[in-house]
């Protein structure tokens, strides 16, 4: 048995035989040809050809709902349109070169020009190029490219693979795939990524002697075993076998609720950055948005967004998700945020600094533009508005008295306003620590876990020295969060958590037992998560006797009150 | 001739297709369009040398724009800049 390392894409397994996959090596004549407008004309009729296959990929990849992958190929048929392209082509077939000279030089050189940028990003795009090259030197060699992935299922091996190879690929027939090139920014390893392939790039020991042999493909230790030895065979057969289940068991549990095993339902929501993430929330069977960073819509823009883009990127994730409730949070720019139009001064020490709220209720014009967008979106769906940064009552107090006054003027607008909630993140000690005093002002908490832990322990979360000191689950964090929970349930306050522990797996049950009513995290944790507390039986932590009763009868703001000890 | 500066604000700059869209508006018009950063240029209808002038997030480009349909050119490749870096 022989072991192999390489960079994984995806966690996976797969077991199989090998088949190298070699594109075909051409021999290019360097002799110069007397008939010129043969050589111009077949070198059109190759470039047509080529735009026509790449038009008709990004229509596949588009029907079959991959639309990043469908960009790829756009973009390909855009650049085979570029004039510089061309007519660099065109000068060397008028020196009388032949058609394929002038692809290999003219598309060599412009991929050359992307591999010399120091961006990562557009030094991967010179792959693009390359495909290209190779699909018109395919043509115009009249080359049958059609059979180079055999007739059984396998790993396939290749030095690389170019986005249109890839695409290609008879998917029945891959069972993984290796590849001595490639970065986890290319293409091949987008499509890994987007189709759950198990890959593996950067294997810099491929050899053309693996072909037909029988190996294992470990995503999770990112390595392929070439002939591997009888144990290892029945370990990552179990762990194959194993993984299907797992992903079917979490297919069959979109639609079904979470709730433990005794009766204990939870809201599980998810984060997301703006209306991309639409699909990602309804794919994951996400039961509404906790945390909709509201931050794209100053990001992407190089000037203040007015009232009605705002109002437009709001009312589409609102009306696409509704009936869910989407908790969309009020600007959170400043600290490791900037943006120049906001003319900002720059601070020493700026996660304690001039941030969210604070520059909210200092910009008070500013502010409204937001409030008003997000009071004409609740007519749109079922929308919750969360100030953040919070760390004293007049802060809310004012906020509220804002959003009021915005609320009267679109009234008398004769504007449709919706019903929506009102709540505040918990992120700071302060806050935590005066939760009480905060509940009786709002509906709902949001504990943001990430700032908090850093203002709590005194740690910055982007330095890298200081990974020996931090501790995620300190006890200083959990009991500001235990007592969170609980004084918003004192004043019916429901109380949700949208940081990164939200989807810690260590934790749930804590959190769970606290009686905390919603989970807020990244799409992709939902179904786990989801498997996760359906598993778990909390009755031996409960004091009160019928649990599921009590749960029905006591949710007039907060959705289960307080049934833990 | 028309001329205006523009701050990219997409994290990954001007990439392959959005600037091959670009490239379609700006041959929507007579008028030559020209990308400047430092000492780079590219014309708005070349494709390839847009994305080699590597233009990042942060990056200030000034566009200039020159022909008998300047001011609509002008308005509409800054409209498209806006919408999509």
């Amino acid at each position: 048995m022989q072991t192999f390392k390489g960079t994984k894409i995806v966690n996976g397994i797969a077991i199989g035989k090998i088949k190298i996959y070699k594109a075909p090596v051409y021999e290019i004549s360097e002799e110069l040809v007397s008939d010129i407008a043969a050589e111009l004309e077949r070198f059109e009729a190759a470039r047509v050809k080529v735009q026509n296959e790449q038009n008709a990929l990004y229509e596949k990849e588009m029907n079959a709902g991959h639309k990043d992958t469908a960009g790829i190929f756009e973009a390909h048929a855009m650049m085979l349109d570029d004039e510089d392209l061309i007519d660099s082509c065109k000068e060397m077939m008028a020196e009388g070169h032949t058609a394929e000279f002038a692809v290999r030089d003219g598309f060599e050189a412009a991929a050359e020009m992307f591999r010399n940028m120091d961006d990562e990003y557009f030094k991967a795009r010179s792959a693009d190029v390359i495909d290209l090259k190779n699909s018109m030197l395919d043509v115009l060699f009249g080359a049958d490219t059609a059979n180079l992935q055999g007739t059984e299922p396998a790993i396939l091996v290749a030095e690389d693979l170019a986005p249109s190879e890839t695409v290609k690929l008879d998917k029945s027939l891959l069972l993984g795939l290796v590849t001595r090139q490639g970065s986890s920014n290319s293409h091949t390893a987008i499509l890994a990524r987007s189709m759950n392939w198990p890959a593996l790039i950067q294997c810099h020991d491929v050899a053309d002697d693996w072909d037909g042999k029988f190996a294992i493909l470990d995503g999770y230790n990112s390595c392929i075993y070439i002939e591997p030895e009888q144990n290892i065979i029945d370990e990552l057969t179990a762990k194959q076998k194993a993984d299907r289940e797992k992903e079917a068991k979490l297919q069959e549990l979109k639609g079904k609720p979470t709730e433990t095993k005794d009766g204990y339902k939870v809201r599980l929501y998810a984060n997301i950055g703006g209306p991309k993430d639409i699909n990602a929330v309804i794919e994951n069977d996400a039961e509404g948005v906790g945390l909709f960073r509201s931050e794209f819509v100053y990001l992407n823009s190089k000037t203040d967004p007015t009232e009605e883009e705002q109002f437009q990127a709001y009312r589409k994730v609102l009306e696409a998700l509704s009936p869910r409730l989407i908790v969309i949070r009020t600007c959170d720019i400043g600290a490791d945020k900037t943006i120049d139009y906001m003319n900002l001064d720059k601070e020493e020490n700026p996660a304690l600094g001039f941030r969210a709220v604070r520059i909210c209720l200092t910009r008070k014009d500013f502010f409204k533009r937001q409030l008003r967008a997000l009071l004409r979106a609740s007519a749109f769906g079922n929308l919750g508005i969360m100030f953040p940064m919070i760390i004293s009552k007049w802060e809310v107090q004012e906020c509220k008295a804002i959003l009021d006054e915005c609320k009267k003027e679109l009234e008398a607008e004769g504007v449709k306003i919706g019903k929506y909630e009102t709540g505040i993140m918990i992120e700071t000690p302060a806050a935590a620590l005066c939760a009480d005093e905060l509940a009786e002002e709002v509906d709902f908490f949001s504990l943001g876990t990430n700032d908090l832990t850093q203002y709590t322990c005194a740690i910055d979360r982007q330095s890298a020295n200081l990974e020996r000191f931090s501790n995620t689950h300190h006890p200083a964090l959990l009991r500001l969060i235990k007592e969170t929970i609980e004084a918003g349930h004192r004043h019916n306050t429901w109380v949700g958590i949208c940081g990164e522990l939200g989807a810690d797996p260590e934790l749930t049950e804590e959190f769970l037992k606290w009686g905390v009513d919603e989970l807020s995290v990244n799409p992709k944790s939902i179904l786990p998560l989801r498997d996760r507390i359906r598993g778990m039986d909390l009755s031996k932590y409960r004091k009160t006797e019928s649990p599921a009763k009590d749960a029905e009868t006591s949710k007039p703001k907060g959705f289960f009150g307080r049934l833990f000890s | 001739m028309k001329e205006f500066k523009y701050v990219i604000t997409d994290p990954v700059g001007i990439h392959a297709r959005p600037a091959g869209l670009l490239v379609k508006e700006a041959k929507n018009f007579k008028s030559t369009a020209t990308f400047i950063k430092g000492e780079k240029s590219a014309k708005a209808t070349s494709l390839m040398k847009l994305m080699g002038m590597g233009i990042k997030q942060g990056d200030e480009v000034t566009v200039q724009v020159e022909g008998e349909d300047e001011e609509a050119c002008a308005a509409a490749i800054e409209k498209f800049l806006k919408e999509n870096f």
